[in-house]
């Protein structure tokens, strides 16, 4: 093994790189919950119309803009030269993946906000339009009856869309090899999934949706475990570079925080505690709900920083 | 054929003095702390049959470069003669650049939030001086710059006589630093 010394902290020798801390690992977490918020109550409109529903389930597509936009503000936040932000939305760049993500975000804003506001029961809309003015109001409210089901669908594909990309922005950096795998995309997927109805649990919803909405959280939790295992089992059979990324987490310096928070607290346990109620026949309580949302973050805070200590240079330069 | 500007490193003559870091400082105002060329020495063996490589890195100005493709705003461009430049204007400090970057060239200046790197002095190529800064501090002229694309350029007859490698060239980058073996 060569020993290989620097005049800097240069990130290839010394894994130092540090440059993404919490502030992305929350945009994340919280892109991915929005996503999965977007995906259920789309395709609840699409394929379960005229059901009724209780108020809180008819109002959570309100909690996409409020949560995107604290998400937004991380990723703002996270910026170094925060005037130039700006700038992301003068130009487009198709081989961007962090571009593509910018105008994505920028189109679920209207979509996620004329969706909520078809989705919201009249009496609360018929009380709201004294804020809005009538005309206003008026017109909102035709879009809603006219075009719910075209935004159930938009909001579908722009969730899909919003909950692969936070995988893919990590997936498309060849110089990270933790991150370069094409797991990464339906692994946010499906855990930003999980999060998004994990949150919808946390809300008062009726007894019925909660075993709906339980037993469906359940079976993502499950998906959850079997990408982990395919994007642990491409690791491992990869270049040596790839399988010293996956030792990070088999005795390496994540393995306590990954298989404690993400696997044991936020996996493995919700799992057990679905299959408990689903036996003894009990309306799913909260406690899984918000261990799925504690894994679901984990996992992205933990991929961020565990990522950025990877690199291509296991054996540097000259051979 | 248009200039591509390349530079070509000696490991057999650096002695790595970090006159190039210095000089780079000096010419480029480069901010404290930070440095936008760096020594690096390998050595392998055991004691006492060893053997060591020194080399002056920065920047490998790949013809395709990864910085370039993750940069959401445009700011990381390829400028004159190929030459991988932060147009600071342009720069969110996202850092998607850093992260993507396999040789650690690049790093946040913090007085202006924006990235830096190694411009390979193309405000000196493009104006007529035929050298980069780190270039000319050189103690044993182990470094050459020059147009790879011109045959009879010194960069192109090195690489044309002399055996070389690029630093991690299974990823693809088409780095356009050569070192000299």
């Amino acid at each position: 093994m060569p020993e290989t010394t620097s005049t800097r902290a240069n990130p290839m020798i010394d894994p130092t790189m540090h440059v993404w801390h919490a502030e992305v690992a929350l945009y994340l977490f919280l892109g991915g919950l929005v996503a999965g918020v977007m995906v259920l109550v789309a395709a609840r409109r699409l394929l379960r119309p005229g059901i009724p529903t209780s108020r809180a389930l008819a109002l959570v597509p309100w909690s996409v803009p409020v949560l995107l936009t604290l998400g937004m503000l991380f990723l703002w936040l996270d910026l170094e030269n925060r005037w130039n932000a700006l700038r992301f939305y003068l130009i487009f760049r198709i081989a961007t993946p962090m571009s593509w993500g910018a105008w994505i975000l920028l189109l679920v804003y209207p979509v996620s906000l004329l969706f909520a506001w078809g989705e919201t029961p009249e009496e609360l809309r018929a009380r709201w339009t004294r804020f809005l003015g009538r005309r206003l109001a008026a017109r909102l409210d035709a879009w809603a009856s006219a075009g719910q089901r075209p935004l159930a669908v938009a909001q579908l594909g722009l969730g899909i869309l919003l909950g692969v990309y936070t995988g893919i922005l990590l997936g498309t950096f060849a110089a990270r090899p933790l991150w370069n795998s094409a797991a990464l995309g339906p692994l946010f997927l499906v855990s930003g999934l999980s999060t998004g109805a994990a949150f919808m649990l946390l809300q008062g919803l009726w007894p019925r949706e909660r075993e709906q909405l339980s037993r469906l959280d359940m079976g993502l939790v499950g998906l959850e475990i079997v990408i982990l295992g395919l994007w642990f089992a491409a690791l491992a059979s990869g270049s040596a570079h790839s399988q010293a990324a996956a030792r990070l987490f088999f005795g390496g310096a994540y393995t306590a925080a990954f298989w404690t928070l993400v696997v044991a607290l936020g996996l493995a346990t919700p799992l057990w505690a679905g299959w408990l109620e689903r036996r003894h026949g009990a309306i799913p309580g909260r406690a899984a709900a918000v261990l799925v949302l504690v894994g679901g973050l984990a996992l992205r805070w933990i991929v961020v920083d565990a990522g950025q200590t990877t690199a291509q240079v296991l054996q540097l330069g000259m051979r | 054929m248009s200039r591509r500007w390349a530079m070509v490193v000696d490991t057999r003559t650096c002695v790595g003095c970090s006159a190039c870091v210095i000089g780079c400082k000096t010419e480029n105002d480069v901010p404290e702390g930070h440095t936008r060329d760096w020594i690096t020495t390998e050595t392998r063996g055991s004691f006492p049959e060893l053997r060591m490589t020194i080399r002056s890195e920065r920047c490998n100005q790949c013809a395709d470069a990864p910085c370039v493709r993750a940069c959401p705003t445009g700011s990381s461009h390829y400028g004159p003669g190929g030459i991988v430049l932060v147009n600071s204007d342009k720069c969110s400090g996202c850092k998607a650049c850093i992260v993507a970057c396999p040789y650690g060239a690049r790093f946040v200046d913090p007085r202006t939030g924006t990235v830096d790197k190694c411009t390979l002095c193309v405000h000196r190529l493009e104006n007529g001086i035929p050298t980069t800064s780190c270039q000319e501090v050189c103690p044993t002229a182990s470094i050459v710059v020059g147009d790879v694309g011109d045959p009879a350029s010194e960069v192109s007859r090195l690489l044309a006589t002399r055996e070389y490698e690029t630093l991690q060239p299974e990823l693809g980058t088409e780095p356009r630093l050569y070192y000299l073996k």
